[in-house]
């Protein structure tokens, strides 16, 4: 069950002719079960994924998927299972240590840093790689702090290259339009150079240009700076276009994980999320 | 004669008001950091003149030792008192906080009464000379040096919420501290940084204030004047906090004014920076600066 898991993003990548990853999971959720009083958000779960893998959750509304992010992230408990991260069990740690770990995530809503600019909201995400302080601060000039912002400002700076923001570094961020800010908030997630990030429905609410815009940058991501990346996305086509593998949440269970070829045929799945004219909702969902 | 006093008034008010705008602006940090309503501001200001002041008498240390002694001194309080009191009531109802903050208040009273008495004790003399002359004025040094570091503490805030990493952090979790958490920021640490720079910074208008009329519990009363100016600003505006503290200190000063040469009601001094923050609650009750989403319950 395991080897089958680990072996399915390699055996693409070979058949693709892209490099093979080291084969190592960076994320372990391990039974992991969440209530909420009377509401069970989700029943032992588990599941890994592998260095370099992009993973998708999918899985009707209230299907428990934004919980699951947030057992990961730790803005929720699990009442029973383990979480690792880079095989540390994480699972009592607070949501700004597992960050300095190696944890970065944006989330569903709009969460950014409304009344700084785009520059600052990325500089935020840099804070515990950020040695300076108010002392280190004022001696700015005697002490290595400039040297050490000019290479910060290195790294945001491929940051905001790769995500093409840099036309509006400066502006007020809660004054951009919607696809943009989302941007930008993947940018902040990056700055926090992390070795999985967690994307809770990146494209939602988004037209179809940007929509293709997203997915590419998740997809180069992914491929050029080889970030693992778990990603929820309602949006059947994206995630079956990038995603290497998928996992199916229903009322708080997986009904479902392997390639996205594999999910899409699995009749539960059929079932449960594309409903009962799954013929109609699958094509209506490729053809968007 | 009487425009000489009129001029004389209006620089007393900007320098008093630069002090509640100090104040203020302390308040506004612990509120916007922590939602924390402080009561105990005022006793910010005893604590810290009072410090300085035995460091100065009793320790016999000179003023420019005792002064950043008393800095570390309420930096070190300000983040005891937000890890042992305070922290353990986040996610209490706001009620309950506030009538801690309201208890901490009357304990710290009662305790610097019980350790220094209850008579106001004079500074020793720090400067040489008893005023100087400021184009025609005579100014007391204590002000000329109030004034002087209110601006320098405020232009501080400013470079240290633009720019510093600390700055940015706690701007982050004032906006929402979810999200700052997921980026690695600390929020226990962002609210004992805000209690620590509160204190530090009200305790050194405490000791401008000490070092003009001595240190007594009156002092603490500047913890009550800050209302009107934060309420005048906006409960959530720093620059709204210095802005209401310059308006509250020239309008006290013009009501003394107006009240000593025309109206002999004799105490509108005192009263009428709170008829203002009646008015302003009853025509725009978030401020001339704050954010509208603050809820009239
Ligand atoms: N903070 C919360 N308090 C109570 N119930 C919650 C909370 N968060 C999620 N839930 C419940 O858990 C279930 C799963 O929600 P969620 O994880 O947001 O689903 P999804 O992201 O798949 O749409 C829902 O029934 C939801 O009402
Ligand atoms: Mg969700």
């Amino acid at each position: 069950m395991s080897a089958d898991k680990n072996a399915a993003p390699v055996a693409r990548r070979e058949a693709e002719g892209r490099p093979v990853l080291e084969v190592r999971p960076v994320l372990q959720v391990r039974d992991v079960s969440l209530g909420f009083g009377g509401v069970r958000a989700l029943t032992e779960v588990s599941f890994e994924v592998n260095k370099g893998e992009l993973f998708s959750i999918i899985g009707p509304n209230g299907a428990g998927k934004t919980s699951m992010l947030n057992c990961i992230s730790g803005r929720y408990h699990p009442t029973s299972g383990r979480v690792l991260l880079n095989g540390r069990d994480v699972t009592d740690l607070t949501p700004n240590v597992r960050a300095t770990l190696g944890l970065g995530r944006t989330f569903q809503n709009l969460a950014l840093f409304g009344h700084m600019s785009v520059l600052d909201n990325i500089m935020v995400g840099r804070h515990h790689l950020l040695r300076n302080n108010a002392v280190t601060g004022a001696l700015y000039w005697g002490s290595g702090a400039r040297r050490e912002e000019l290479a910060h400002r290195r790294k945001v700076e491929d940051i905001i290259d790769f995500l093409e923001i840099a036309h509006i570094r400066k502006a007020v961020a809660g004054t951009l339009p919607y696809g943009l800010r989302k941007r930008v908030e993947l940018a902040r997630a990056m700055a926090v150079e992390p070795s999985i990030i967690l994307l809770d429905e990146p494209m939602a609410g988004m037209n179809l240009e940007e929509k293709e815009d997203m997915a590419r940058y998740i997809v180069d991501l992914n491929e050029e700076w080889g970030m693992t990346v778990v990603m929820i996305e309602h949006d059947m086509g994206v995630v079956m276009d990038i995603s290497q593998r998928v996992m199916v949440l229903e009322f708080g269970r997986k009904i479902a994980e392997g390639l996205p070829d594999e999910v899409m045929a699995n009749e539960r799945v059929k079932v449960a999320y594309l409903g009962i004219d799954d013929d109609e909702e699958a094509a209506g969902e490729s053809a968007a | 004669m009487e425009s000489n006093l009129l001029f004389q008034l209006i620089v007393n008010g900007v320098i008093v008001g630069t002090l509640y705008g100090v104040v203020a602006m302390c308040f506004v940090l612990i509120y916007k950091s922590t939602q924390v309503v402080n009561f105990a501001q005022g006793e910010f200001l005893l604590i810290g003149a009072w410090t300085c002041w035995w460091l100065v008498t009793s320790m016999a240390l000179p003023f420019w030792i005792a002064f950043p002694l008393t800095f570390v001194f309420m930096l070190v309080f300000g983040i005891v008192l937000q890890m042992v009191v305070l922290r353990p009531l986040i996610g209490e109802p706001v009620i309950s906080v506030i009538m801690v903050t309201i208890g901490l208040s009357i304990f710290f009273q009662a305790v610097m009464k019980s350790i220094f008495g209850v008579w106001a004790q004079p500074f020793p003399e720090i400067f040489p000379v008893k005023s100087v002359n400021v184009l025609g004025l005579q100014v007391q040094p204590a002000y000329l040096m109030s004034l002087v570091v209110s601006v320098v503490i405020m232009g501080l805030f400013a470079w240290f919420f633009k720019y510093s990493r600390m700055g940015l952090a706690m701007r982050a979790t004032a906006f929402n501290q979810q999200v700052a958490q997921s980026l690695g920021i600390s929020v226990k640490n962002v609210f004992a940084m805000a209690w620590a720079i509160s204190a530090m910074v009200s305790a050194l208008a405490g000791v401008v204030v000490g070092m003009v009329n001595g240190v007594s519990s009156a002092l603490s009363f500047f913890g009550i004047k800050v209302f009107p100016a934060v309420i005048v600003g906006g409960l959530d505006s720093i620059v709204g906090a210095i802005i209401g503290g310059l308006i509250i200190g020239l309008l006290e000063n013009l009501a003394e004014y107006a009240d000593g040469q025309y109206l002999h009601l004799g105490n509108l001094y005192t009263v009428a920076p709170f008829y203002v923050l009646v008015i302003i609650l009853m025509i725009k009750p978030y401020g001339l600066f704050g954010t509208k989403t603050i809820e009239r319950v």
